[in-house]
């Protein structure tokens, strides 16, 4: 019934490919900023370690389960599970590896999109004069699709779906002439771009520093992303961390390496080429990614400032601050260099999500290569469209949660029990060695079947029961609550103090506080400010910190109280504000009546529309089977 | 910046670059697999392990 007829051109476009497929914008964004929020430099120990014992192991069983599904003529893990273990049942992990593809996709080209639009407002010199607040405020109203910054109405939603017909263009031309050409041409600008930047960034020093700072100095946050804290090793939130980070930069978890190893033959390589793509991943992560965003920031913000306020929304929300620095030409070059590196991080992982769908669809229904593609675009429109339209409502992130981080964990703990256990760990180690172009250290054998689970469930169990505040010796010696961030702190919604009801007829303060100005636009629209007075310190080099409550951690400096603004809330023409100017808030108070949806709505309605998604692909499973099963016995 | 950190940085990404390096040479230079193998547009190559 397959119809699957893709192959590799070559074997530097395959390893292209699937290192492209790891290299993601989490190299060059989530590695520094878990290492900033992790202690520097005693991040990167742990980050190896985990490399070790982790990464690797999957990378290899992840290759070997695919190049053995495709020698049954499967490419997609629901039916690769199937050969390898005798129990139907396990079939259905395999769902995970279609799953996570489609909702990741959905978000991801949207993310994807904003570098695109990017790259064409770094040419058009959009950002050119704007102060920090300024772009920081494009990027917002860049993902409020009712403003335009362009001109183009509805300019987020446009680029939303340019860059989803490209990927579904290059599917649709196949895996050689579409995904490998673009790895080819990708990855190689990719890391021209990373090395010029990364090379600005360790050479910037002092040179960017504004007047009166005294940390502003790339080499300051050099040093800090390197400086050995030996200490930090005994921490279980470090080692936490760094085994999400591995997760996460080399795609295991997902079910793309499963497709592209599928269409490797059984006696061609595929421990040196694993080896190959994820080393290369590391090289992004560990010696471009490192050296581009907090040395730029830190050479002109200063190393407290990146310390605070490191994040994702840096590459959108600060960098093109700081390349305006530069001058027109640079930063032009710069901003196109960045943004053209985050997109082609971008698309070589977005266009792997497609694979699987279209493996899938063509091994079992029969489906074009068109047919396939076309209908993976339109599956991820459809679910992408609430994370550009309800972006600020959290849809996003409920998506990246569910689908981009516990399915991942979930789905490779399933495959390294089958791959060792069910499989057999022997069995499992001649076909990871068959064919193989490097011998490898027999000490990976225990490493896979023992280890390498155990610490993955370390991973799930320690996400689904992380205490409040990451605070384990806190919990462990007594009140156990669970994070809001937790899985199971995620289920109960905890992070939904107030407004917890999906409508009301009026709305609640989500922070205490003092309501400052009440503004009224001509439209009728209002504005209102929540405020707090907050207690601030200068330190050594004059930046201004918030003091702790036990002033005695900072000894004999002044402290001195600032006004400072927690929440605005915007409110509609027929909605009223119930407070007044100088009045005390606590959390949960009513501020405003009339009709409001409130932001768990959509929260839910995303979870709902994932788990729709989970079981329409676990029912085309299903169909799958039955059509297998009828066939056979025809056949008989 | 501190000897530590230099020392650190120096180490660590000299040795990602070198072993990134080793296993890219090998999979240039590694002859391939008698055919039928996984690769299109190597059909016309003399020289097969």
């Amino acid at each position: 019934m397959s119809a699957n007829k893709e192959s590799w051109g070559t074997r530097v476009g395959l390893i292209l490919a699937m290192a492209g497929n790891a290299v993601g914008l989490g190299n060059f964004l989530r590695f520094p900023v878990e290492a900033v929020n992790n202690g520097g430099g005693a991040f990167i120990i742990p980050y190896i370690i985990c490399f070790l014992i982790m990464g690797i192991p999957l990378l290899w069983i992840e290759w070997t389960m695919g190049r053995y599904g495709g020698r049954f003529g499967n490419h997609s893990t629901p039916f690769i599970l199937d050969n390898m273990t005798r129990l139907r049942f396990w079939k259905y992990f395999g769902v995970f590896g279609i799953f996570t593809n489609i909702a990741v996709a959905a978000y991801y080209c949207y993310i994807e999109s904003w570098t695109l639009s990017y790259v064409f407002h770094s040419i058009g010199q959009t950002f050119s004069g704007m102060d920090q607040g300024q772009v920081a405020a494009f990027f917002n109203s860049y993902t409020d699709i009712g403003v335009s910054t362009t001109g183009i109405p509805y300019e987020a939603v446009i680029f939303y779906l340019i860059c989803l017909a490209l990927n579904t263009y290059i599917l649709s031309r196949g895996l050689q002439d579409g995904v490998e050409k673009v790895a080819k041409i990708g990855m190689p600008l990719l890391i021209g771009f990373g090395a010029f930047l990364a090379i600005r960034g360790l050479t910037l020093g002092d040179s960017g520093s504004p007047a009166g700072c005294e940390d502003c100095d790339s080499l300051l946050g050099v040093n800090f992303l390197w400086e050995p804290q030996f200490d930090s090793l005994t921490n279980p939130k470090v080692w936490l961390a760094a085994a999400g980070q591995i997760f996460f930069t080399l795609s295991v978890g997902m079910g793309t390496i499963h497709c592209y190893s599928s269409y490797v033959r059984k006696n061609d390589d595929i421990a040196l080429n694993a080896m190959s793509a994820g080393w290369m991943n590391g090289f992004v992560e560990i010696v471009l990614g490192a050296s581009i965003v907090i040395p730029i920031a830190v050479g002109y913000l200063g190393l407290d400032w990146v310390k605070e306020n490191a994040g994702f929304a840096m590459a959108f929300q600060t960098m093109p601050y700081l390349f305006d620095q530069w001058g027109p030409l640079l930063s032009t070059i710069a901003g196109v260099a960045w943004f053209g590196l985050l997109f082609f991080a971008g698309i070589t992982s977005s266009l792997a999500m497609g694979t699987p769908w279209m493996g899938f669809m063509s091994d079992e229904f029969g489906w074009t290569r068109n047919k396939s593609a076309w209908s993976f675009g339109s599956l991820v429109l459809l679910l992408g469209l609430p994370t550009v339209y309800f972006y600020e409502q959290g849809v996003l992130g409920e998506y990246d949660y569910w689908a981009g981080t516990v399915s991942l964990v979930i789905f490779a703990l399933a495959e390294s029990i089958i791959f060792s256990w069910r499989f057999g760990i022997n069995k499992g180690w001649d076909e990871l060695n068959r064919g193989s172009d490097i011998t490898l250290p027999i000490i990976f054998k225990p490493i896979i079947k023992f280890v390498t689970p155990f610490v993955i469930l370390v991973v799930f169990v320690a996400s689904l029961i992380q205490p409040l505040n990451n605070d384990w010796k806190g919990a462990i010696s007594g009140n156990w609550e669970f994070d809001p961030s937790s899985i199971i702190g995620k289920i109960q919604n905890k992070a939904f103090i107030a407004n917890r009801s999906y409508f009301a007829d009026f709305f609640e303060s989500e922070v205490a506080g003092t309501v400052a100005a009440i503004t009224e636009e001509p439209t009728g629209e209002k504005t209102m400010e929540i405020v707090k007075t907050i207690s601030y310190y200068r330190n050594e080099v004059n930046r201004i910190k918030p003091a702790p409550v036990d002033k005695s951690l900072i000894g004999n400096l002044n402290t001195f109280d600032s006004l400072t603004v927690l929440q605005t809330y915007t409110f509609e023409e027929d909605q009223r504000i119930i407070v007044q100017e100088g009045d005390s808030v606590n959390v949960s108070d009513k501020i405003a009546t009339g009709s409001f949806v409130n932001n768990i709505l959509y929260v839910d309605a995303s979870r709902l529309l994932l788990v729709g998604l989970f079981l329409f692909i676990c029912f085309l499973v299903y169909t799958a089977t039955s059509l297998r099963e009828k066939s056979e016995r025809e056949k008989l | 910046m501190t000897s530590a950190a230099l020392i650190m940085m120096i180490v660590v990404q000299s040795t990602v670059t070198i072993i990134t390096g080793y296993f890219f040479y090998k999979v240039l230079t590694t002859p391939p697999k008698p055919e039928p193998d996984s690769f299109a547009e190597n059909d016309d190559v003399e020289e097969r392990q």
